[in-house]
């Protein structure tokens, strides 16, 4: 019942995308108000159709209704309710439904954005003014159609290929249960938000194609590019960080990135999104760099696409790859292919038409912007090519080689840290012209807190690297750098109060300046954590005690204990910290029988000054019984590591922030909402 | 029941992972131990996915973990003890992967990628020099 309406619901949705692609692409075409205004109502249709879908999918897993092949594959009736739910996009199925839904949500957004402006009167006031509303109709139409067009396909590929209702004749009596290593809050809503960032530059993509059909780009274009842009790459940065914190906790390595392919995959597009929110910045503001906005608008969707296709393919050796099939592969790199094929070359052809730019200085804000732009895409580059190569090495013939943590940390990080020592530069050059030795004199007061950094560094840890010293030192100048601009633009304000200032430098400001900051936060705890985490792994009879890092922990004893759907076995750490608190530890191993998998639960001690984390290995194979009743236990000290976190979400709240000014600004100047 | 469970969960925990980098494999030279993480870091286990030899729990990755470190104290050199894995089990093994052949393409890329930027911006540059209303 529930499968049948939710699979009607589908074919609807792609019978509603059709007509969006049509009817779009046909009114904007032939400037006809009445067509877009049916390819809006379209795009409207198909995001209910795919919430009823997506809703069906959903009460099929709530209410565990095995007849569901999906839901008796991957779900489980002993499973916790949140988990139940989020079962419902942890897999291949589903997680294309959700992509579609976003896809969906995402052009319905951007067919409200287009209605009110879609009567056209004709092709002259179409082209008089570019601050007319009306002038933006044909531009978005098209972007709408496009929009048509990847919901066209993504949802064949669902239909098709990769059907969510599919039965089962007869239901099973109970699930095969989730993976337990999945069952996490973290993960759980993790894909929702990485979905959203993938998805949500599938606009920008669409403006992108839009404007080269058009043979016109302006300042609202632009604008919205951003907007959208912003708003991704907000959601891509959460969804990001949540996996990432995820693997730090789950995984029980200490490690927060693992250059997994999978994780590649994601901060490919994250990187390019950073390229283009600037770079879009420029082509409102400046009217300069738009045919490089295009390129990377189609670039950083196509990314956002080859992730999906390396995560779904399978054609990656990964940890990632839980729900992976490689048969389907075919199907997504043939959109892959098709869209971004087709993008490209509309690129090449019709890019030339967008060339209206004005130049600026080489040291000038854009100029900078420009430099970010190139250290970003050289970084997204290397990344590409570390993680693709080994798979045009096989399937030209080669062998089969690894290209691993090693080569990145190699060579990413180097192509970083000029990005990070100009980062401070570039907010404080002006537009146009700028002048280096004043930016320089703006930030003279930042060189202060990197001298200490110097001095002090070397001397925190027993054996500090050199790289070490200067990164955490570049992390410092950019959180120094970056206080120290906003310290200037806010004596600048002519003002009254603090308060006042304030809030007269604006909300899009404090939103730069704190994902900025976050930047130089991240770095620092990135370093930290990489360059002065201590590890000891020892094994340990209850009632043994050891040292690690000033800590001193003592194995009290273990003991067996039965969980929701799981067994386990929970060892007493005591720990008493350097300042003399006592606290217990509690690393578990677990058993899920439904699966017969055995995971480690790690037991982590949080801080201002860092993690202590703990994690509870096997029995050690004993060699006679005396042996018996030791424990391995895998130890660390990660200092600062709660920086990662917190820079990143400066980083991500900052994005928002700046959207939330922009939002606010358009309601006022009388432009509509992203 | 108890006297069920903890038989049960002893099997369990034997079908499941042992541990990465055990105590008992570690060499009590510590400068030899430090260079055995160092290259263990380094090296696939062929048998996971994605995870280095001193990252995995599966027995391939302790017999490699055993073996390099029997190697260690044999007196190889780390070069010497890679190219007797690789000649073992090709260059899938090395996280790291040689430069030779095809693969100093790949080396060479985060070389080449910046100088192809830096020549798109030395373009760009030259055309706000040739341009006749120059930065305004």
């Amino acid at each position: 019942m529930i499968a049948g309406f939710g699979f009607a619901a589908l074919v609807l949705a792609l019978i509603a995308a059709s007509v969006q692609t049509f009817a779009c692409f046909l009114g904007a075409h032939r400037q006809r108000g009445e067509l877009i205004r049916m390819g809006c109502n379209a795009a409207l249709l198909q995001a209910a159709f795919l919430v009823m879908a997506f809703a069906c999918l959903v009460a099929g897993f709530l209410a565990s209704d095995f007849s569901l092949a999906l839901v008796a594959a991957h779900s489980h009736s002993a499973k916790p309710l949140l988990f139940k739910f989020a079962a419902s996009w942890g897999n291949h199925e589903g997680s294309l439904a959700l992509w579609v839904l976003i896809l969906a949500l995402a052009g319905a957004w951007l067919a409200l954005d287009t209605a009110p402006h879609e009567t056209i009167t004709g092709k002259d006031s179409a082209q008089n003014s570019d601050s007319h509303p009306c002038a933006r109709a044909p531009l978005c139409a098209r972007a709408l159609g496009m929009q048509g067009i990847l919901g066209c396909l993504f949802l064949a590929f669902l239909l098709f290929a990769s059907n969510p209702f599919a039965r089962l004749h007869p239901p099973p009596a109970d699930g095969m249960g989730l993976n337990p290593v999945l069952q996490d809050v973290a993960l759980a809503i993790h894909p929702p938000f990485l979905y959203l960032g993938y998805v949500g530059l599938s606009v920008p993509f669409s403006l992108a194609v839009a404007a080269l059909l058009e043979g016109r780009a302006d300042a609202a274009w632009a604008r919205r590019l951003r907007l959208w842009t912003l708003a991704s790459w907000s959601m891509l940065t959460i969804g990001i960080v949540l996996g990432s914190w995820w693997a730090y906790r789950e995984l029980g390595w200490g490690g927060f990135w693992f250059w997994d392919p999978v994780e590649n995959a994601s901060l490919m597009p994250w990187l390019l999104a950073i390229a283009l929110l600037h770079c879009a910045m420029v082509a409102e503001k400046r009217g300069a760099l738009r045919q490089w906005s295009v390129l990377l608008a189609i670039l950083a969707f196509s990314l956002a696409m080859l992730g999906t296709f390396l995560v779904r393919s399978g054609v990656l050796v990964s940890v990632h790859s839980f729900a992976a099939d490689p048969t389907r592969g075919i199907f997504i790199l043939a959109i892959l292919a098709a869209v971004s094929g087709g993008a490209l070359s509309l690129f090449a052809w019709r890019g030339g038409r967008l060339g209206d730019e004005t130049l600026f200085a080489p040291v000038s804000r854009e100029g900078a912007i420009l430099i970010n732009n190139m250290l970003l895409c050289c970084g997204c580059a290397s990344i590409f090519v570390g993680t693709l190569y080994p798979l045009a090495l096989e399937a030209l013939g080669g062998d089969k080689i690894s290209v691993g943590a090693p080569f990145f940390n190699l060579t990413f990080a180097p192509l970083m840290l000029p990005l990070f020592l100009l980062l401070p530069l570039g907010p404080a050059l002006a537009w146009r012209r700028g002048q280096m030795l004043a930016a320089m004199q703006r930030l003279q007061l930042a060189v202060l807190p990197v001298l200490p950094a110097f001095v002090l560094l070397p001397a925190y840890g027993s054996d500090t690297p050199l790289w070490a010293v200067f990164a955490a030192a570049l992390g410092v100048w950019i959180l120094a750098g970056t206080v120290c601009e906003a310290w200037q633009r806010l004596r600048l304000i002519r003002a009254p109060g603090a308060a006042a200032r304030f809030v007269r430098a604006g909300l899009a400001f404090w939103g730069m300046s704190l994902a900025h900051g976050g930047v130089g936060v991240l770095l620092l705890g990135i370093t930290f954590l990489s360059a002065w985490s201590v590890e000891r792994i020892e094994a340990l009879r209850p009632g043994d005690s050891l040292t690690l890092a000033d800590f001193h922990l003592s194995f009290q004893k273990s003991e067996p204990l039965h969980g929701a759907n799981y067994l386990a076995e929970r060892a007493h750490l005591l720990v008493r910290a350097p300042d003399g608190t006592l606290t217990l530890l509690h690393p578990e191993r677990r058993i899920y029988p439904i699966r017969g998998i055995a995971t480690s639960e790690t037991a982590i001690e949080h801080s201002l000054g860092g993690d202590l984390y703990a994690v509870l290995g096997d029995y050690q194979p004993a060699d006679d019984e005396a042996q018996d009743g030791l424990r391995i236990f895998r130890l660390y000290w990660n200092p600062l590591v709660s920086l990662i976190w917190l820079g990143a979400g400066m980083m991500a709240c900052g994005g928002l922030l700046a959207l939330a000014a922009h939002w606010r600004r358009g309601d006022r100047s009388g432009i509509a909402r992203p | 029941m108890k006297r069920l469970f903890l038989p049960l969960l002893a099997v369990l925990l034997c079908l499941g992972a042992a541990f990465a980098v055990e105590p008992d494999e570690r060499l009590q030279d510590a400068a030899l131990e430090e260079r055995a993480r160092a290259l263990g870091a380094e090296l696939r286990c062929l048998v996971c996915q994605n995870q280095s030899i001193d990252d995995s729990s599966s027995p391939f990755a302790r017999d490699i973990r055993l073996l390099l470190r029997e190697r260690l104290l044999a007196g190889d050199s780390d070069e010497e003890i890679r190219d007797f894995l690789v000649a073992r089990y090709g260059e899938f093994i090395l996280l790291r992967p040689s430069m030779r052949g095809f693969n100093s393409l790949l080396w060479l890329s985060p070389v080449l990628l910046p100088a192809f930027a830096a020549a798109a911006l030395w373009w760009y540059y030259r055309r706000w020099r040739a341009a006749p209303t120059r930065g305004v």
